[in-house]
């Protein structure tokens, strides 16, 4: 199993709704947040181009904050899914500084926290906060080793791309093009 | 012209608009723990080599401070954990692909080693010192025996803690500016060179200044070696790596890199030294404390530039 998500620039609007729905699920302290909205304008006037993206933690496959967390805090859980245990975070920061993406911020009780893919829903076959809220339906989520589930249906179906893939982290959030 | 803007709906405190995670403990323990492991390393080469009569200011008289440096050190780190209670989990695992555990791990043992070592030699600042209960001086006499066994021991960690302090930021590939392995002997040499500045404070006779004085203009020519080839390696590589070079070569880090790392660090101690060796009156202090405050700002420089340099996308 390989969980994995994809976001379409063309259809996602820049609403927030994703990052509000994930404070709330998620009980996210006021002032921080686990996912957030990028707006990139590229090109040189009139010709502008915008592009819109939901962005989160990619869950990689080669995760920098798993390799440098002394204590085993930071971890891979079922299909790929990076998390952190609280409990055996002692809040040293090398996850926050070893992440290319700065997916992570410490938590005001002390521990490391970030996006979890909503292990909590995914376990009961719901689909995360983030993804179920979004009012144009631009992010899917699902199983990349089964050929018939969403995400490895609009994948093949659409030209995409990860964030920073020469970073040699291997992220798991694919962005359509 | 074309332009790119990026305009980002995240406002994590510490990591925006920059990673501000780690402050002023992080580079005060990386200079604490260079320093001791520069004292240690030679406190154990000369113990091995049997001069032991003849450096007594590095063998038995300067490693007095490095419980202190140590506890101090482990301290500021303790300081910087944000979940302080659980700092035990270090502790519970021992993980190869994090330098951080591992050197949790060194310092584990070696904090404990450079107390004995400093008990071994507490009659050097206290000559009448008793250790009160016989099985305490039993111990001694036995430990005593062992000491060439213990210096093989510290030489080795203390070359893994020296190189650590640096090994600790190269291994996160998310910051540039720390993603290159020369940091790795450059700490080490910035350390075995502050520690060297300190022995020199405790040598005993002439002779003993000199050689550390030597060592030391060696280890600083090494440095500027380093230095240099860190910077060639940044320019020839990815644009990230080129712009964290930028941050000293033009942007916000210039001056204080090359005015108080470069210029007051090393290049002014190295020829203090130089004359001090041509038997000039230079007082030792002022050499040793630019050394020693290079060592300091060098480190703070790194850690902080390093949370600025980052990938764009």
């Amino acid at each position: 199993m390989r969980y994995a998500m994809a976001i379409d620039t063309k259809k996602c609007v820049g609403c927030s709704d994703c990052v509000v729905a994930c404070q709330t699920e998620n009980n996210v302290p006021i002032g921080y947040c686990r996912d957030w909205i990028v707006e990139v304008t590229d090109g040189t006037y009139p010709q502008l181009e915008i592009e819109l993206r939901s962005e989160r933690c990619n869950h990689c496959d080669n995760s920098p904050c798993v390799r440098c967390c002394p204590t085993g805090a930071s971890h891979y859980e079922k299909g790929g899914i990076v998390t952190v245990t609280h409990n055996k975070c002692i809040g040293c920061g090398a996850c926050i500084a070893s992440c290319p993406y700065d997916a992570r911020y410490s938590h005001p009780e002390g521990y490391v926290d970030k996006c979890t893919f909503c292990f909590h829903r995914i376990e009961k076959g719901l689909k995360p906060a983030c993804v179920a809220v979004c009012p144009t339906k631009c992010m899917y989520f699902g199983d990349l080793e089964d050929p018939n589930s969403e995400v490895s249906l609009v994948l093949k179906k659409r030209k995409h791309k990860t964030l920073i893939p020469e970073a040699g982290t291997k992220p798991q959030v694919y962005y359509l093009i | 012209m074309r332009e790119e803007i990026i305009t980002s709906g995240r406002l994590n405190p510490h990591i925006d608009p920059h990673l501000e995670i780690w402050h002023w403990q992080i580079p005060l323990y990386l200079f604490l723990g260079g320093l001791a492991a520069g004292i240690l390393f030679f406190a154990a080469l000369y113990t091995i080599m049997g001069k032991e009569d003849k450096y007594p200011g590095a063998v038995r008289r300067a490693p007095i401070i490095v419980p202190f440096l140590l506890v101090l050190g482990l301290f500021a780190l303790f300081l910087d954990l944000k979940h302080k209670l659980f700092f035990w989990q270090l502790y519970t695992i021992i993980k190869f692909e994090s330098p951080m555990s591992w050197g949790a791990w060194t310092l584990m043992a070696i904090t404990p080693l450079s107390m004995v070592w400093a008990a071994l030699h507490i009659r050097e600042f206290f000559p009448k010192w008793d250790w009160k209960y016989d099985i305490l001086k039993d111990i001694e006499k036995e430990v005593q025996k062992y000491k060439v066994h213990i210096a093989w021991v510290m030489i080795v960690l203390a070359v893994i803690l020296g190189i650590y302090t640096g090994i600790l930021l190269s291994a996160f590939n998310a910051r540039p500016l720390w993603n290159t392995s020369i940091l790795g002997p450059l700490f080490l040499a910035s350390g075995l060179s502050a520690g060297a500045a300190a022995i020199i404070l405790f040598a005993k006779s002439e002779k003993e200044r000199r050689l550390f004085t030597k060592i030391d203009i060696l280890l600083i020519v090494i440095e500027l070696f380093l230095i240099t080839h860190l910077f060639m390696g940044f320019m020839a590589s990815t644009s990230v790596q080129i712009d964290a070079a930028n941050l000293f070569l033009g942007g916000q880090y210039t001056a204080p890199f090359w005015i108080f790392v470069v210029i007051l660090g090393l290049i002014v101690p190295a020829g203090l030294k130089i004359m001090e060796l041509r038997h000039m009156k230079i007082p030792v202090i002022i050499p040793v404390v630019l050394v020693l405050f290079g060592g300091i700002m060098f480190r703070f420089i790194i850690v902080y530039a390093g949370q600025m340099s980052r990938w764009l996308y």
